[in-house]
C-alpha cells in the first residue's frame, strides 16, 4: 500500500516536473546505464538501443521526434520542410551556422552524402536501412542550405523516417576521403563530442561548445556505463548512475522506489514493442490454418494483460499497431478479430472444434522462446497455460539468443512455434507490418509463409497518403493477418523508467530509441 | 633438469594445437550465426534484407569453406594475429588486452588471500586436530566450500548498499593510476573469490599435513629430539605443499577466465565477462582466442607446477 502511494506520488511528480517551466541549470556530468554495448561506431549499420544511447548525443539527424509531444516531428538539422501534394517531393531548408566537431561547416552536401550512403552504400559499407529509402529517386542540393528529395512513388512513412535516430548525418568530406570513416570514428554535429570508449566498460561524451543551439547542451558531459541486470539496479539504487533509458520491470521499479523513496521519479508509457507468436508454416500441422487459428483463439489477451502486467513489462492489448497510436485498431475493432474476443470460453470452444476438425485434438508441440527473463519467459509460460486449457500439450524450450535465432533461420527452420518480438523505433505501419509480409519480402518473417494478399495490402497502405483510407487498409490487413494467423501479436510492452529526480529535461516516449540526444537534459544540483 | 624442462615444453605444443583445432571446428558445427545475432537480435526498426545478411557473412569470411577459414585463422594465430572480433571489428588481442589486467589482478589478489589464509590455517588445523581450533577452522573452510563465490559477492554488494548506500566503483582504474580507487573496486570480488579458494586450499593443506605427519621420516626426526616446531616447519610443510601447490596453481588458472558470474555481479570488465558475451554473440574469433588464452594459462601454470614439484621434491628431478 505504502509502495503504491510512493509510486503514485513519483508518477505525479514526474508529470509535474515535465510540465513545470523550470529554468535549466548548466553543468554536471550525467552518468547513466546502458544494458549492452555498441558493436561498432557506424549509425547506419546498427539496430540496437545499446548503440543509440551512448552514440546518438554525438550526432544530429535531419528531423527528430518531439519527445514531449510524440509522435510529433520537429527539425533537427532541418529548420523547415515542405512536402508536395503528390507526396513525391520533400524540400528541406537547413539550419545556418551548424558546425561539425572538427570545426568544418555543415551544408546540404552532408545530407546528400549521408542519405546516398544509407540508400546506396559503396561496396564494403554497411547500411541496414537501404529498404527504408528504396523509394528515393534522387537527392538534389540547389544551394548549401537546401536539400530536395524526390521519390519514385508516394510513401506515407517517409517523413517520419527522416526522423530516424539511426540516420546520423556524417561529413561529406570525411566520407569522400573514406566511406568507412564512421565505422571507427565519431564525428558529428551533435551536442556532445566523443571523449572516449573503454570497450566493455563505458563511453564518454563532452559538451560541444560549438553546438548550433545556443546555451545547449546543459550538461558538461556524460558517461554511459555498460551494466545490466541486478548490478544495474544496484547502481541506480546507490546513485552511481542516475538513469537507465531502456526500461525496468515492475519488480525493479518497486525495489528502486522502496530504496530511493522521494529521490526517484518514474515515467511510464505504452511501448512500441510487442511479443508475437510465430508458427512455422513449413511444418505440419502448422501449415493448416485451422490449427493456427485454434491456437490464436485460445489466448485470453485481456485477462493475460491484466495478470502479466503485475510481474512483467507487458500491459496493453493491441493488434499489429501499438494501442494508442492514431492508426491502431480501437478496442471496439479489436474485439471483432479472431483471438481478441472478450468471451474467452466461446473462443476456446471454437478452438477445440478447429483442432478436432484438423485431426489434432491432442496436439503437442515445442514452443521456442528466448531465455530472457523479462518479458519473454513469463509471457511464454502464460501462453503455454492458455494452450493447455484447450488440451494442447506444449514443451517450453528456452534458448539463448543465438540458438533461438538459429532455430528460426530462414532456409531450414527447425522450430514448431516461437515467441518472436517486434520492436521498432517509432509507430509506423511500414515498420510494424514487415513481420507479416511474405517470406521472400521480409527477412524478419519467421513464419515462412507466402501471402500475396497481405503483400498487396501492405503496398497499398504504404502508398496511401490519406490517413482515413490508410486506416481502413490497415484494418483490412489486420483482419487477413489474424484470420490466417501465421504470426499473431500477444501483449504489448509497457515502458517504465525510474530515474533520479535531479535528472531533468528528459521525456519518456513509446520508443527507447528516440529522444536520446541529451541536448535538453540537465542536472538540478 | 634441462631435459625435464625441454620435455615439458615440447608437450605444450600438441596440447595447444589440439585445443585450436577442436575449438575452431566445434564452434562452427554448433548452431548460431554471428550475423543473425548482430542484425536480428534487436532489430530496432530496420528492414534488413537477405542480401544484407549475406553481404555481412561474406565480409566476415563466413561464406568461405571451413578449411580455408581455419588455415587463414591458424596461420594468423601462429604469427600472433588472432584476427578481428566478429562483433566489434576490433583486433581480438586489443579486446583481450584491455581486460586482462583486471582479471589478472583479481586472480593474484584472490590467490594471495587464499595462500595467506590456507597455509597457516591448514597447518594449525592439522597440528591441533580434533581440538576446538581445528573445529573452528574446519567450520570456516567448509562454509567457504559451501557458499558460491557469486552468492557471497551478491551479499557483499547488498550489505554495502544497505549499510553504506554505496557500491564499489563501476569502472576500472589501474592500480598504478589510483591505488585507492583500484582497490575499492577489486578488493570485494577478490574477497568473494578468495574465500572459496582459501577454503579449498585449507582443506587440502590440512589433510596433506596430517598425511605427512604419519611418515617415517617425521617419526625419525621426532625420535632424534628435533623440536616439534622445526619438525612441522622444516620437514612436514615442505612435503605437504606438493598437492597444495597443484590446487593453488589450477585455481589461479581457472580464475583468469572462470570468474564469469562474479564479474557479472560486480560489473567487472574482465575476461570472464568477455567470454560470456562472446558466446552469446557467437563471436567465433573471440571465443577461439579466449579458449586458447585460457589453455595457454593452464598449460603454463601446469609447467610451473611441474617445476615447483621438481624444486620441492628432488626425486622428481632425478626421475
Amino acid at each position: 500500500m505504502k509502495l503504491h502511494a510512493l509510486l503514485l506520488s513519483a508518477l505525479a511528480l514526474a508529470a509535474t516536473g515535465a510540465s513545470a517551466a523550470e529554468t535549466p541549470k548548466t553543468g554536471g556530468v550525467l552518468k547513466f546505464a546502458v544494458g549492452a554495448e555498441p558493436p561498432n561506431y557506424d549509425c547506419h549499420a546498427q539496430t540496437s538501443f545499446a548503440f543509440i544511447h551512448p552514440v546518438r548525443p554525438h550526432y544530429n539527424t535531419l528531423l527528430k521526434f518531439d519527445t514531449a509531444k510524440y509522435p510529433a516531428i520537429r527539425g533537427d538539422l532541418a529548420e523547415s520542410w515542405k512536402v508536395s501534394n503528390d507526396g513525391l517531393t520533400y524540400n528541406f531548408k537547413l539550419r545556418k551556422g551548424v558546425k561539425f566537431h572538427d570545426g568544418s561547416a555543415f551544408s546540404s552536401e552532408d545530407i546528400k552524402a549521408t542519405y546516398d550512403r544509407l540508400r546506396n552504400p559503396q561496396p564494403g559499407v554497411r547500411s541496414v536501412r537501404q529498404a527504408t529509402y528504396a523509394d528515393i529517386a534522387s537527392i538534389e542540393t540547389p544551394d548549401a542550405l537546401t536539400v530536395v528529395f524526390k521519390l519514385k512513388k508516394p510513401n506515407s512513412g517517409m517523413l517520419a523516417s527522416f526522423a530516424s535516430p539511426w540516420d546520423c548525418v556524417y561529413s561529406a568530406a570525411k566520407l569522400k576521403q573514406d566511406p568507412k570513416f564512421p565505422e571507427r570514428n565519431i564525428m558529428g554535429t551533435g551536442p556532445f563530442t566523443f571523449a572516449g570508449h573503454v570497450a566493455g566498460s563505458h563511453w564518454t561524451g563532452r559538451k560541444f561548445d560549438g553546438y548550433f543551439e545556443k546555451g545547449k547542451p546543459y550538461l558538461n558531459g556524460y558517461v554511459a556505463i555498460f551494466i545490466s541486470g541486478a548490478p544495474m539496479v544496484n547502481a541506480l539504487a546507490a546513485g552511481e548512475v542516475l538513469a537507465e533509458f531502456r526500461g525496468h520491470s515492475p519488480a525493479d521499479r518497486d525495489r528502486l522506489l522502496k530504496t530511493l523513496g522521494d529521490k526517484a521519479a518514474v515515467q511510464e508509457t505504452p511501448w512500441v514493442c510487442s511479443l508475437v507468436v510465430t508458427f512455422n508454416t513449413r511444418k505440419k500441422p502448422f501449415d493448416d490454418v485451422r490449427v493456427r487459428r485454434a491456437l490464436n483463439l485460445a489466448v485470453d489477451r485481456w485477462g493475460g494483460a491484466q495478470a502479466l502486467s503485475k510481474v512483467a513489462l507487458v500491459r496493453h492489448v493491441g493488434g499489429i499497431l501499438r494501442p494508442g497510436y492514431e492508426l491502431a485498431a480501437s478496442e471496439k475493432e479489436l474485439v471483432t478479430y479472431p483471438g481478441w474476443s472478450k468471451d474467452i470460453n466461446k473462443s476456446r470452444e471454437e478452438a477445440r472444434r478447429l483442432l478436432k476438425e484438423a485431426g489434432v485434438p491432442n496436439l503437442s508441440f515445442t514452443f521456442t522462446n528466448r531465455n530472457i527473463a523479462m518479458p519473454y519467459v513469463p509471457v511464454g509460460v502464460f501462453l503455454i497455460d492458455q494452450w493447455r486449457q484447450i488440451g494442447v500439450n506444449v514443451k517450453h524450450e528456452q534458448l539463448e539468443t543465438r540458438l533461438y535465432l538459429a532455430a528460426q533461420q530462414r532456409d531450414n527452420p527447425t522450430y514448431d512455434a516461437a515467441l518472436d518480438f517486434n520492436c521498432d523505433f517509432m509507430d509506423e505501419p511500414n515498420l510494424q507490418l514487415q513481420k507479416y509480409l511474405s517470406h521472400d519480402r521480409s527477412a524478419i518473417n519467421y513464419a515462412q509463409q507466402t501471402d500475396r494478399v497481405l503483400d498487396g495490402l501492405y503496398d497499398k497502405q504504404s502508398g496511401e497518403l490519406d490517413k482515413k483510407k490508410r486506416y481502413a487498409l490497415l484494418r483490412e490487413f489486420e483482419k487477413r493477418a489474424f484470420e490466417q494467423a501465421y504470426t499473431v501479436p500477444t501483449i504489448w510492452w509497457h515502458r517504465i523508467i525510474v530515474h533520479h529526480k535531479p535528472m531533468k529535461g528528459w521525456h519518456i516516449t513509446p520508443s527507447h530509441y528516440v529522444g536520446q540526444d541529451l541536448a535538453d537534459v540537465w542536472l538540478d544540483q | 633438469m634441462l631435459r625435464f624442462i625441454l620435455h615439458r615444453t615440447l608437450l605444450m605444443v600438441p596440447t595447444l594445437l589440439g585445443v585450436a583445432v577442436l575449438v575452431f571446428f566445434m564452434l562452427r558445427l554448433m548452431p548460431g550465426d554471428p550475423v543473425a545475432t548482430m542484425l536480428l537480435g534487436d532489430a530496432g526498426g530496420a528492414n534488413i534484407s537477405k542480401e544484407i545478411i549475406e553481404a555481412e557473412r561474406a565480409r566476415l569470411g563466413l561464406d568461405q569453406p571451413l578449411y580455408v577459414q581455419f588455415f587463414k585463422w591458424f596461420w594468423g594465430a601462429l604469427q600472433g594475429d588472432f584476427g578481428f572480433s566478429m562483433w566489434t571489428g576490433q583486433p581480438v588481442s586489443y579486446e583481450i588486452a584491455i581486460r586482462l589486467e583486471l582479471s589478472l589482478q583479481v586472480a593474484v589478489m584472490a590467490t594471495m588471500l587464499a595462500v595467506l589464509l590456507a597455509l597457516p590455517l591448514g597447518t594449525l588445523s592439522a597440528i591441533f586436530k580434533d581440538t576446538w581450533i581445528d573445529q573452528v577452522i574446519r567450520m570456516f573452510s567448509i562454509a567457504g566450500l559451501a557458499v558460491p563465490s557469486f552468492w557471497l559477492g551478491m551479499i557483499i554488494i547488498l550489505l554495502l548498499l544497505s549499510v553504506f548506500s554505496w557500491i564499489p566503483p563501476l569502472t576500472f582504474t589501474s592500480f598504478v593510476e589510483d591505488p585507492w580507487e583500484n582497490l575499492s573496486q577489486l578488493i570485494w570480488p577478490a574477497l568473494a573469490v578468495g574465500y572459496r579458494y582459501s577454503a579449498v586450499s585449507t582443506r587440502m593443506m590440512r589433510s596433506s599435513i596430517l598425511e605427512v605427519l604419519q611418515e617415517d621420516y617425521i617419526r625419525t626426526a621426532r625420535a632424534k629430539g628435533v623440536r616439534e616446531r622445526l619438525v612441522v616447519a622444516r620437514h612436514a610443510m615442505r612435503n605437504a605443499l606438493l598437492p597444495v601447490v597443484t590446487v593453488i596453481g589450477l585455481e589461479f588458472a581457472f580464475l583468469i577466465g572462470g570468474l564469469v558470474v562474479t564479474e557479472q555481479v560486480f560489473n567487472l570488465n574482465g575476461i570472464g565477462k568477455l567470454f560470456v558475451q562472446a558466446v552469446a554473440r557467437s563471436d567465433f574469433t573471440m571465443i577461439q582466442a579466449l579458449v586458447l588464452l585460457v589453455s595457454v594459462f593452464f598449460v603454463l601454470i601446469n609447467f610451473v607446477i611441474d617445476m615447483l614439484y621438481a624444486f620441492l621434491d628432488p626425486r622428481i628431478r632425478y626421475h
